[in-house]
């Protein structure tokens, strides 16, 4: 019996996401009293893994799989899992890991929580919170099955080092033909960009900007602080701002360590998708916005007066502590 | 082309969640129900296939008589049938397995769902269903073309797109993109008009376990007071110095 992890990694690197979730699978393992298998897919230095509690590494090296496919990779790690005499498996809450999730349940008659933000409260009966109605929440389940699969949140949990042996050990799972029946045509990334989904950092701003021509300080404050750029609904309805920028209930999650919030009211519907991110700043001109009830930390103000003022000052911070 | 377009039911945005029976059930009062976003955006899209390319459209929920309005406003926006089965929505497993019986049973090329729905945020039933189907899958799509038997589609990756390529019967996980916001369309009178005449038909459940059950809800804790600052230098400082997340 063991733990098996999924461990995402891009370009040879583990994400920290896959550091995450192999800390969390220790965490688990550790309740149980078994060990933690990580399986990585043309991964990088597996030997990272044990550092965060891996006892064993599953190493799947195969051309085949260079491009994320998610019925493939299902295939691939419900195979890890059954080799592995898996109760439990864990994924990150990555747009790929949602993509494979449901089906690595169905492979292995699993049951399937995501969105998981602690350890289970008790493993017998199996019970995990996660959170539901979009931050609103959160539901205790209760699993049914004897195989679990956990998708993790992100940033709730955290990176944990616990030195464990990280033995690497390669593993061919056997794939065949319908496994690759979603053919993968092309994949276009801004590898220069920090994107919302990894950022710990996510500047966004709402239509308090009046207009695109003003979002050159909001990616000024981004560059400077190494953040995603983010906006609200109608910013990126009324076409100022890219679709794949919208954040809420009905946009991307946002679950940082800090998200800066800029001419952005706090609609009931944006407020539920940013809630997980740890420390949440408003610069708004209104005191009477909602947002302000929903802050750690905020500033009345225009914000263009406001925000050169901060990143000027932001630069000054980071020239000192560079 | 015979699609199907699964339709969950769920509070409105807007709604205050709060908890009934010893924090154990969802509290239904005064919460208005509205097709799932997600669900919108592929039920429009479906309407463009039937009108552009012809296509008949089905939409299908499961659960009580309770959701009929929600089926009856999607059939207002355009579909041809309404299916209810006739089952609780207890978990995400136990409701694909009822969509996956309808969609053998009414031999569908195209199932479009949603990314997710905002209630239960379970992002799974689509794949689900398509895993029990044997169909192809697609995630986060946000463009979908079919042609003969075969659709190309955009999926929404982090931090960029990727297009895919698989033959039908395809199960899509649909979000904002496979339809512009601003081509939703709100029934009007003739379309209520007409819905109250399409068929509406409730099917028996078939076996399906759940997997998982919902033992119990919580509220997030209550959002301490926020710190007001005057200068830019203050923000700084705190959110190094008590924040520390710069
Ligand atoms: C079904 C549904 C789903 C939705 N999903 C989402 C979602 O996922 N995400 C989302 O964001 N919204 C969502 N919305 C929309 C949401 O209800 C709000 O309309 C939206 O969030 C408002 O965006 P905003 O704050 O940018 O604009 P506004 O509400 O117009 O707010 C602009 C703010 O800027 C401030 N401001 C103006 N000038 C300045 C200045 N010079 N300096 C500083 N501040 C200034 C104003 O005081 C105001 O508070 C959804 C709505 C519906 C109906
Ligand atoms: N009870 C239901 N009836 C019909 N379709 C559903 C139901 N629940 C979920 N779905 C579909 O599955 C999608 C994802 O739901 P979920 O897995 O619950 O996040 C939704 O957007 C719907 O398209």
């Amino acid at each position: 019996m063991s733990v098996v992890v999924y461990t995402e990694s891009e370009e040879g690197k583990f994400k920290k996401i896959a550091q995450e979730a192999v800390s969390y699978a220790k965490g688990i393992a550790d309740k149980m009293g078994t060990p933690v298998t990580a399986v990585t897919i043309n991964g990088g230095d597996t030997s990272e893994l044990g550092k965060y509690g891996a006892d064993k590494v599953l190493n799947v090296s195969n051309d085949k799989l260079d491009k994320f496919n998610a019925e493939a990779y299902a295939d691939a790690v419900a195979q890890a899992a059954k080799k592995e005499d898996a109760k439990v498996v864990v994924v990150s809450s990555s747009a790929n890991s949602k993509y494979m999730a449901p089906l690595l349940a169905v492979n292995l008659d699993a049951g399937y929580v995501p969105n998981v933000s602690e350890l289970p409260e008790s493993t017998e009966p199996f019970k995990v919170k996660h959170s539901v109605f979009t931050n609103k929440a959160f539901s205790i389940t209760e699993f049914k099955t004897d195989v679990k699969v956990i998708g993790l949140a992100k940033n709730a949990y955290g990176v944990k080092e616990n030195e464990a042996a990280g033995t690497a050990e390669d593993f061919a799972p056997e794939l065949s033909s319908e496994d690759f029946s979603v053919d993968v045509v092309s994949v276009d990334k801004a590898t220069d960009k920090v994107t919302i989904a990894d950022a710990e950092i996510v500047v966004s701003g709402g239509r308090g900007l009046k207009g695109p021509e003003n979002w050159e300080m909001i990616e000024e404050m981004a560059d400077i602080l190494g953040a995603a750029t983010a906006c609200s609904k109608p910013v990126s309805d009324m076409g100022w701002r890219p679709h794949s920028e919208h954040v809420g209930q009905t946009g991307k999650p946002v679950a940082a360590n800090l998200y800066i919030a800029i001419g952005i009211s706090g609609a009931i519907q944006h407020l539920a998708g940013i809630n997980a991110s740890k420390t949440k700043v408003v610069i708004n001109n209104d005191p009477e916005a909602p947002f302000f009830k929903n802050a750690d930390y905020g500033i009345v103000g225009d914000a263009f007066e406001v925000v050169p003022k901060l990143n000027e000052k932001l630069k000054e911070f980071k020239a000192q502590n560079a | 082309m015979k699609i199907l377009v699964c339709i969950s039911h769920v509070p409105d945005t807007t709604s205050k969640i709060n908890f009934t029976d010893n924090d154990t059930k969802f509290d239904t009062n005064g919460v208005q129900f509205v097709i799932n976003p997600n669900d919108e955006f592929g039920l429009t899209r479906a309407m463009w296939f039937k009108e552009k390319q012809g296509a008949s459209v089905h939409v299908v929920n499961v659960g009580g008589a309770e959701t009929e309005p929600t089926l009856r406003k999607a059939l207002a926006i355009g579909a041809d049938e309404a299916i209810r089965v006739d089952a609780e929505a207890t978990d995400g497993f136990s409701v694909a397995k009822q969509l996956a019986n309808v969609v053998k049973e009414g031999g569908y090329d195209l199932v479009l769902g949603g990314r997710e729905s905002i209630d239960y945020n379970g992002g799974m039933v689509p794949g689900m269903i398509a895993q029990l189907t044997g169909a192809n899958f697609v995630n986060t799509c946000i463009s979908l073309e079919i042609e003969g038997d075969t659709a190309t589609a955009i999926r929404e990756i982090d931090g960029g797109k990727e297009t895919v390529k698989a033959k039908l019967p395809l199960v899509v996980g649909g979000q904002k993109g496979i339809v512009e916001e601003s081509d939703l369309r709100i029934p009007n009178m003739r379309g209520i008009m007409q819905a109250r005449k399409k068929p509406l038909t409730v099917k028996d459940a078939v076996d399906a376990n759940a997997e998982t059950q919902t033992a119990q809800f919580e509220k997030p804790a209550p959002k301490g007071d926020i710190k007001l600052v005057e200068t830019v230098d203050e923000l700084v400082d705190l959110l190094h110095n008590e924040a520390k997340v710069i």
